[in-house]
């Protein structure tokens, strides 16, 4: 699937949800099937700066697409993480780059979405789009050395 | 004009229902026409209608600049100002107005001791004493201040309840100056700032006291204390955000060096030199928070108009009523149960993370803080990376610690 067609995908989803508690509910059950976090990554350089909770984000680039391994301490963020992995990981820098995520807002979780420092999401994604520009630059820098 | 501004006032008898009345914000809704329950007034109060109505007062009958125009609506205007330093003196007791110097809040009264009395007194080797539970506003600017001048901090530790420990307090030589909290903003411990004061002074130590907590719930009278120094923010006391005091004992401040440069601190100024000015138009370079300074005064004269003796009951009740209904709550744990506190109740809860609990009660209405509260370092000592942290005002009600709890409840089971 492209990260637009995942966005269908996880924007239907939600419109299953009726409640808020639902929807709190289907997030948290989202974070609970995120990957088990490597131990060797849990580390201050690999930790996103300016979230309420601690996230763990670790990337890794094969050349074409980005890999990321994350992780967070709490639980909602975590399923937050687990939404932006399925639309954001295993993408090219281009596409990383090229997608916004207005989907949180449809799903009716626009809450998270604000620049407060308490929350998480900004945060993660910012750092995201870093790396995946970063990585971008090393393609770059590769294809014409 | 004598400083019995406040004294005059006559007492009402405190009821949260006619004090919610006069609260505009407390009538809204949040997300799904959710009344809004406010617990989170550590970070900031709301604004009675009659401060917010002195804002407007003074913008739609009074804006002029202060101290310096030569036409009536500047008289005014400088007279509303000046009328606010004593206010603000007759609130805290202080000797005389001039030992009140406006500024942008509690932090920058901190940062300007720092940098003017601090760096004029503080010198290679001496010790800034603090205590574990200080707000980073009352560690950064000193460690700022040390790392000029090679100056070292030492605290005074906090015990499980969180109450701080003196036992040790002679052993730490060299202490220039003891700045603490006259409250936790995590704990709610109130601390026994008078003793300390004491103590200090009997050492030739100056004191700080940071009383941005405290303002809104205890008496805060600078002599009775003993403090050299005693700073507030507006915006915790009922007040506009932007403007804040400090008080200092006028024989500090008229030997300390300026702050900021600027208009009004001046005497004279010409390119080879300037002269200063007096206290404490010193210390208040550039045109002043004016509208802050005149709704200050007017969330003062409010707040002056209720008992504090009774403020505090109903504050007391409301804290034993959300730790007994938190106690219910499996694997809950409240962090700060000092005998003597204010209504600030932190809490963790075993294998929930704090975030999480103030996003769905948040989603219920009720609004609380989650996080470190600026107190990383008290965080540490009790081994805690946040906590969730509900705090009290004059307008808080039973009805809303209920709410707490049954958010609290909500968010729990859906966690676990």
């Amino acid at each position: 699937m492209t990260p637009q067609e995942t966005i269908r995908a996880i924007e239907e989803e939600f419109q299953l949800q009726n409640s808020w508690e639902d929807r709190y509910e289907h997030i948290i059950a989202v974070g609970r099937g995120l990957p088990v976090f490597p131990e060797v990554f849990r580390t201050e350089v690999f930790k996103v700066k300016g979230c309420q909770a601690q996230v763990w984000l670790h990337p890794s680039f094969d050349g074409k697409c980005i890999h990321f391994e994350a992780d967070s301490d709490a639980t909602i963020v975590k399923g937050l993480l687990a939404l932006l992995m399925r639309v954001y990981n295993h993408r090219t820098p281009a596409e990383v780059l090229a997608t916004e995520p207005s989907f949180i807002e449809v799903i009716g979780l626009h809450e998270h979405l604000s620049q407060n420092r308490t929350n998480g999401l900004f945060s993660m994604l910012k750092q995201v789009k870093m790396y995946a520009a970063a990585y971008q630059a090393v393609a770059r820098m590769g294809a014409s050395a | 004009m004598p400083l019995s501004v406040i004294e005059t006032q006559t007492i009402a008898p405190f009821d949260v229902a006619t004090v919610r009345a006069q609260f505009p914000l407390l009538r809204r809704t949040v997300y799904d026409n959710r009344p809004l329950v406010y617990l989170d007034s550590a970070a900031t109060s709301q604004k009675p209608q009659c401060v917010i109505d002195a804002i407007v007062d003074y913008y739609t009958q009074h804006n002029s600049n202060v101290h310096r125009s030569a036409h009536a609506l500047s008289t005014e205007a400088t007279v509303m100002f000046e009328d606010g330093r004593r206010t603000v003196a007759s609130f805290l007791n202080a000797s005389r107005p001039e030992e009140i110097i406006f500024t942008r809040g509690t932090t920058e009264a901190i940062n300007l001791i720092a940098q003017t009395w601090g760096h004029m007194h503080v010198r290679t080797g001496d010790v800034v004493l603090l205590t574990e539970m200080e707000h980073h506003a009352n560690i950064v600017p000193w460690q700022m201040l040390c790392e000029r001048v090679g100056a070292s901090i030492r605290t005074i530790p906090v015990d499980e309840r969180g109450v701080l420990s003196i036992d040790a307090i002679n052993e730490i030589q060299n202490v220039k100056v003891l700045a603490l909290t006259h409250v936790s903003n995590t704990l709610g411990t109130i601390n026994d700032v008078k003793s300390l004061c004491s103590w200090a002074r009997s050492r030739g130590i100056v004191t700080v006291v940071d009383g941005a907590q405290a303002i809104s719930h205890i008496k805060a009278d600078v002599q009775d204390i003993g403090c050299d120094f005693y700073a507030f923010s507006g915006h915790k006391l009922y007040g506009p955000t932007g403007i804040g005091v400090l008080y200092g004992r006028y024989a500090l401040l008229d030997a300390m060096p300026p702050y900021q440069g600027g208009g009004s601190m001046i005497s004279t100024v010409s390119f080879e030199q300037t002269t200063y000015n007096d206290v404490p138009v010193r210390f208040e370079a550039g045109t002043p928070n004016i509208e802050g300074v005149v709704a200050l005064a007017a969330a003062i004269r409010w707040f002056s108009s209720f008992d504090l003796g009774a403020l505090a009951e109903h504050e007391q009740m409301l804290l034993a009523r959300t730790s007994d209904g938190l106690s219910t709550i499996d694997g809950l744990r409240v962090i700060g149960t000092a005998p003597h506190k204010i209504g600030i109740v932190s809490f963790v809860v075993e294998g929930v993370h704090a975030a999480d609990i103030g996003a769905l009660v948040d989603r219920q209405g009720v609004a609380i803080r989650v996080g470190h509260h600026c107190n990383m370092p008290l965080m540490q000592c009790y081994g805690l990376t946040s906590t969730a942290r509900a705090s009290f005002a004059m307008y808080t009600s039973e009805h809303d610690v209920d709410q707490l709890l049954m958010a609290t409840n909500k968010a729990v089971r859906m966690l676990r």
